[in-house]
């Protein structure tokens, strides 16, 4: 009884440790003052002035656009190259594995500055560099994420419904496809994330005069940050976490995420 | 079988484009001089002793994050994985929910906790505790990468816990083991998998960071990704930014393998 009292209370602190910050964000977004010390009543102005903001609105307009976009490009790019990984020798296969490896374990500072050197030699740098970074980000997690369970897939049952006339393609959407789906979205979940939360390979390539969130915040670090900012951040925390519940009452399992 | 294979071309091609073809630059960049000639001068910079204090430092701390997150997560997957009810899911939920705050304002959220007159000191001194110089120090660097990093460590040994069969520890109940002894004999080989990809995840990038040192560290301390980052923003020398990037990348794929090789045995202990 006591041991678990003692669980519990560790898994709490933990949770606590993790949660301080954002609670002191969510507080900040609230506070009359700029100044981060000082409590000076309760206020919506900040949330108000977020709307105004075009500079704010187009960062996350910005950081929407390229989150998305690049997770969906990961996940087909991914998705075909895991399966035509899975029938490959064991050599080839070893040698894909390998150099998909290489962005994930890589240094996001390495990942990045390779890129930016890429374009900035030979091209110029703005929103595909930016958008070429974060999909080859995301590409190996969606692999990691679909192999698995594609070797679960019982090959049999395709070459069944080949053998009973239907076509490949027909075959793969009906049977494969409902097989993976799992592994597909939390590839999707983990290239999105990734790419929402990076912020060093975007300072890299991104282009002059443009921001996401990411970048925009850590130029404000310097001369201080606008507690609009703040505001942002508590309203996305909602809005994920209203996206959460939804989806864990729509399927409590498939939500679970798995990195590594 | 064969026309299969063809639909990993397009990621092939994307491979070569923007994996190797990038590396390939860094290592012509960071093997060349400005006016074009071959040299070694970007690599044995790191002889410098700002360059090597600086790579020596985020050794250190990454080590260190790598330790803290390794002590709090472990017992805090272990407790996890033997909940498996209803709630699971949304525990789970729960510790990778702030990853999705952007890290720089979770961060700058620990810099206004840790500050000389922050709200930690503030709780010490409501306690008549002193007063703890913590912001812009290496400590401040390091629990800010434990506290971002936290999460990555947590989930993979998580999963592995989660996947250990559960019949194995009954078998071993059964069998008299103690808890203690299926801890020691089951347990914890089978969750090494877990362990060994949450070092990685929780290595690489606090070896690496620089945006956690720049804002928790005030300038001050110089981490190997502070000095990579102003040799691009701040000197525009590639050369010398290059040629640091290859020894981090080496460094990095060093503890790849040592890390890889301690897999192995451990591996082998399973057997076992």
């Amino acid at each position: 009884m006591v041991k678990r009292w003692i669980e519990k209370c560790y898994v709490g602190l933990v949770l606590f440790l993790l949660y301080a910050p954002i609670a002191i964000l969510i507080v900040c977004s609230f506070n009359a003052s700029k100044s981060r010390r000082v409590w000076d009543g309760f206020t919506f102005q900040w949330y108000i002035e977020l709307f105004q903001d075009e500079a704010v609105i187009g960062a996350v307009r910005t950081s929407l656009m390229l989150t998305t976009v690049a997770a969906i490009v990961a996940v087909l790019l991914g998705t075909l190259a895991s399966i035509g990984i899975t029938v490959m020798g064991q050599k080839t296969k070893q040698v894909f594995m390998t150099v998909t490896n290489v962005p994930m374990l890589n240094a996001d500072v390495v990942t990045g500055i390779a890129i930016m050197l890429l374009f900035g030699r030979f091209w110029n740098l703005g929103y595909f560099s930016m958008l070429a970074a974060h999909i080859t980000l995301g590409v190996p997690y969606v692999i990691l994420n679909v192999m698995p369970k594609l070797q679960q897939t019982n090959v049999s049952t395709y070459e069944a419904a080949l053998d009973l006339g239907a076509s490949p393609v027909y075959a793969f959407f009906k049977i494969v496809l409902p097989d993976i789906m799992p592994g597909i979205f939390s590839g999707f979940l983990l290239a999105f994330t990734i790419s929402l939360d990076d912020f060093v390979i975007t300072y890299f390539t991104k282009g002059a005069g443009m921001n996401t969130i990411s970048t925009m915040i850590y130029q404000q670090v310097r001369r201080g940050i606008n507690p609009k900012m703040y505001a942002l951040s508590t309203i996305l925390f909602l809005l994920i976490l209203i996206v959460l519940w939804i989806a864990n009452r729509i399927s409590a399992r498939q939500v679970q995420g798995t990195r590594g | 079988m064969n026309k299969r294979k063809l639909l990993a071309g397009p990621y092939l091609i994307w491979a070569i484009g923007f994996i190797i073809l990038p590396l390939l630059m860094i290592i012509y960049y960071g093997l060349t001089s400005p006016d074009g000639g071959f040299t070694l001068e970007n690599l044995s910079a790191i002889g410098d002793s700002i360059h090597y204090k600086a790579l020596g430092q985020s050794l250190l701390i990454a080590f260190g994050s790598t330790c803290i997150s390794l002590l709090i997560a472990y017992p805090l997957a272990y407790i996890l994985s033997k909940n498996q009810g209803s709630k699971k899911d949304i525990i789970i939920m729960l510790f990778i929910l702030p990853m999705w705050i952007n890290f720089l304002l979770r961060v700058l959220a620990l810099q206004m906790i840790l500050a000389n007159t922050g709200i930690l000191n503030g709780i010490l001194n409501f306690f008549g505790l002193p007063s703890q110089h913590l912001l812009y120090t290496r400590t401040a660097i390091l629990i800010g990468m434990t506290y971002d990093y936290l999460p990555f460590m947590i989930l993979p040994i998580y999963n592995a816990m989660c996947k250990i069969d559960r019949d194995l520890i009954h078998a071993a109940a059964d069998l008299g083991a103690g808890s203690k002894l299926i801890f020691r004999k089951i347990i914890l080989p089978l969750s090494m998998p877990g362990v060994i990809s949450g070092i990685i995840m929780v290595f690489v990038p606090s070896i690496s960071e620089f945006a956690i040192a720049d804002i928790l560290g005030g300038s001050k301390i110089l981490l190997i990704g502070n000095v990579i980052e102003q040799e691009f923003s701040l000197t525009n020398n590639w050369h010398l930014g290059s040629g640091l990037s290859i020894v981090l990348m080496v460094f990095i794929f060093i503890s790849m393998a040592v890390m890889n090789k301690n897999d192995a045995e451990g591996e082998g202990q399973m057997i076992w």
